[in-house]
This record gives C-alpha cells, sequence and structure tokens, in this order.
C-alpha cells in the first residue's frame, strides 16, 4: 500500500524542520558536551558520603 | 480535509534562513571576532569546548538583541532602503515571532553563558542585550542625535564578554578594547551617513546629518577620529600589545586621521561631484581599520618565537 502524497505545506516546510533538528541535536551535543567537560575538570566531589575530611574543615579563626 | 487556507504561503511561513537573518550575521561575525580576540589574549587558560561554547552563547545572544532590533523597529526598515529586504519589512517573518525569537535566545543565551563560564561574563552579556535593544533601539535611536555614540558601546562589549569568560573580571586592557569600539563606532556611522542620506531622512531617524547638519557631521568625524588614535595607540602599551601591534596600530590611526580631514575639508557640492568617493573609501577603510587592530592583538602572542611577541 502506497503512503499518501506528501501535503504541500510538509513539503513547504522540510527545510524549516530540518535546519530545526540540526539545531536542537547540536544543542544536546553542546549541553552533554559542557557536562562532560564541567565533570571532568572541576574540582573532585567532596562531602557526597556526610563524611567531613580534616581538610574540608574550616580552621579557627579563620 | 478540505481546509485550502494552510495551501497558500501567507506572511510568518519563513524559511530557516529567514529566522537565521533576523540574527543579523554580519552583526554577528563582528561580535564574534572581537570576543575571541578579547578570550585569547586574557591572561589564563580556559578549556577550548568552554572557550568555543562562551564564544557561541556571546554570539547567540548578539544575534537576540539584532532580532529584538528588527521587532521594534520594523517600522523605519520598511522605510529605508537599506533595510527593505529584512526579514519582517519583507513579509517573512511576523514581528510577533521575531520578539519570541529575541526573548528565547536572549534567556538561553545569558544562563547557559553562564553556568558555561560564569556569572560576570554573563551579566555583561545580559546588559549588552538590554543595552542594545532597550537603550539604543528603544530609548535613543529615535530621540537624539547622539543615538550612535551612546549605543556604539553595545558593539563594544564582546572583547570585555570573552575577557570575562578567561579571568572573570575586567581590566585595564579589557577597557581599552571597549573604547577603541566605542570611539570608533561614530566616525563609522557618521560617514555611513553622510552618503546614505535619504535613509535616515525618509525614516526620520535624528542622525546628526539630519538634525545638525553636513558640516557638523563632518567636524564630529574628525573629532572622535582624533580621540580615537591615542586609544588604540594606548593599548598598544599595555601587555597583551607588543611592538607590531604598535606599529600596526600607529600606522592604521595615521591613515585614519589623514581619511578624516579629508573628509573634514570637503562640502557637500565636492562630495556630490565625486559621488562621496572620499566618504566611502573612509567607510571600507573603518571596518579594515578595526579588524587588524584586533588582528594585531591576536597574532602577537605567535610572534613571540621570533622576538616581536608582548612587552
Amino acid at each position: 500500500m502506497a503512503f499518501s502524497k506528501d501535503h504541500e505545506l510538509h513539503e513547504r516546510r522540510f527545510g524549516r524542520n530540518l535546519s530545526l533538528a540540526v539545531v536542537l541535536i547540536g544543542l544536546v551535543g553542546i549541553v552533554f558536551g559542557l557536562t562532560v567537560v564541567k565533570v571532568t575538570t572541576g574540582q573532585p566531589l567532596e562531602g557526597f558520603d556526610h563524611v567531613a575530611r580534616p581538610h574540608m574543615i574550616p580552621e579557627e579563626g579563620n | 480535509m478540505t481546509d485550502t487556507s494552510i495551501n497558500k504561503p501567507e506572511t510568518g511561513d519563513a524559511q530557516f534562513s529567514d529566522f537565521f537573518a533576523l540574527l543579523k550575521p554580519r552583526v554577528m561575525s563582528l561580535v564574534v571576532f572581537t570576543a575571541l580576540v578579547g578570550l585569547l589574549v586574557a591572561p589564563g587558560t580556559i578549556h577550548p569546548f568552554l572557550a568555543f561554547c562562551g564564544i557561541l552563547f556571546v554570539a547567540i545572544g548578539a544575534g537576540a538583541s539584532g532580532a529584538l532590533n528588527m521587532w521594534w523597529d520594523a517600522d523605519i526598515d520598511r522605510i529605508m532602503r537599506r533595510t527593505q529586504k529584512r526579514p519582517i519589512p519583507a513579509g517573512k517573518v511576523t514581528s510577533g515571532d521575531a520578539l519570541a525569537i529575541g526573548l528565547a535566545l536572549s534567556g538561553f543565551s545569558v544562563v547557559l553563558l553562564w553556568l558555561a563560564t560564569n556569572a560576570l561574563a554573563a551579566g555583561l552579556l545580559a546588559f549588552t542585550i538590554f543595552f542594545y535593544a532597550v537603550v539604543y533601539s528603544m530609548w535613543l535611536k529615535r530621540s537624539t542625535p547622539q543615538n550612535i555614540v551612546i549605543g556604539g558601546a553595545a558593539g563594544a562589549f564582546p572583547p570585555v564578554i570573552g575577557w570575562a569568560i578567561v579571568t572573570g573580571t575586567v581590566s585595564l586592557e579589557a577597557v581599552l578594547m571597549f573604547a577603541i569600539i566605542f570611539m570608533w563606532t561614530p566616525p563609522h556611522f557618521w560617514a555611513l551617513a553622510l552618503f546614505m542620506k535619504s535613509d535616515y531622512d525618509d525614516a526620520g531617524v535624528p542622525m546628526l546629518t539630519v538634525t545638525h547638519g553636513r558640516r557638523t557631521t563632518r567636524n564630529h568625524i574628525l573629532i572622535y577620529t582624533l580621540l580615537l588614535a591615542p586609544v588604540a595607540v594606548g593599548l598598544g602599551l599595555t601587555a597583551i600589545a607588543g611592538p607590531i601591534y604598535l606599529a600596526i596600530a600607529i600606522a592604521l590611526n595615521a591613515w585614519f586621521i589623514k581619511g578624516a580631514i579629508e573628509i573634514w575639508r570637503r562640502d557637500e557640492a565636492q562630495a556630490e561631484f565625486d559621488h562621496y568617493k572620499t566618504e566611502k573609501a573612509f567607510f571600507k577603510f573603518s571596518l579594515l581599520y578595526l579588524f587588524l587592530h584586533f588582528g594585531a592583538l591576536l597574532v602577537t602572542p605567535a610572534l613571540a618565537p621570533f622576538g616581536f611577541g608582548g612587552w
């Protein structure tokens, strides 16, 4: 069974929709890349286990 | 389905390129270039991907302010020959869509720049968008002949934002890069106004040529060009520049002042006789002037192995 022919409106907007898809995929890539860079270059995550290590505690007088 | 109303092309049924044109790509390219120079000459290091994202978000923010400007100025863009083909006056994009895109991209670019880099860079970008869309477009452009003098600040912020992306601060070098673009904008646009005269007259935009006359405009071009020179050469004495920049800056400013003097010495009869040849040449050179100043800053670190790096 053949698909019916695309409506003219869809043909007219195909380029625009395709470009928008590329932009959105690019956005996902950028946010993912930012996440990877931030996680790998940031300070080590500490305190996640609720255990205070000595160097995390401010010295008295500071 | 018998509804035929969706068959005919209507206003607002734009292609992607029409939406892209809303972002003023040519202005955006200048913003990208100057912001990139600010970022690359700043002391310190930044992850290349963060640098890329930072420049991208600055470009998107600049584009957003361009869309807001086109939304606000659609009425006069229809009148001026230079702007009649912009997406809104050409009937390709509705003004409502332009407003929505401008606002959405403004918020998007500022928030993502903050997340990617730091609050100062994002704050400067937000202020730049506000300054261009509200202070320049809405308040100044139609009310004072000093519109482009003050409004020029919006175009001068990108290298400062680039600097702030890396350092998280603003210092003398960044301020001087700002000052170069700020002082360069008036002679650049007034030269354009001299030979695109009917456009601004017809639209009722109070350019200096309309409100104070063309003689005064020629005087102002010379004054601002003379004030620009010490700023541009002064940057050559800072840590981010070197002998190559200084030599280029001195040569460019001497040539720019020579052009400004030629414009100042001419009257309208002479200009009309040769179809504003001198004014057009000055305008073209002004683009090269800015490009070469920032280009010289860019190549300074690369020349260090040859003994021509920074001071």
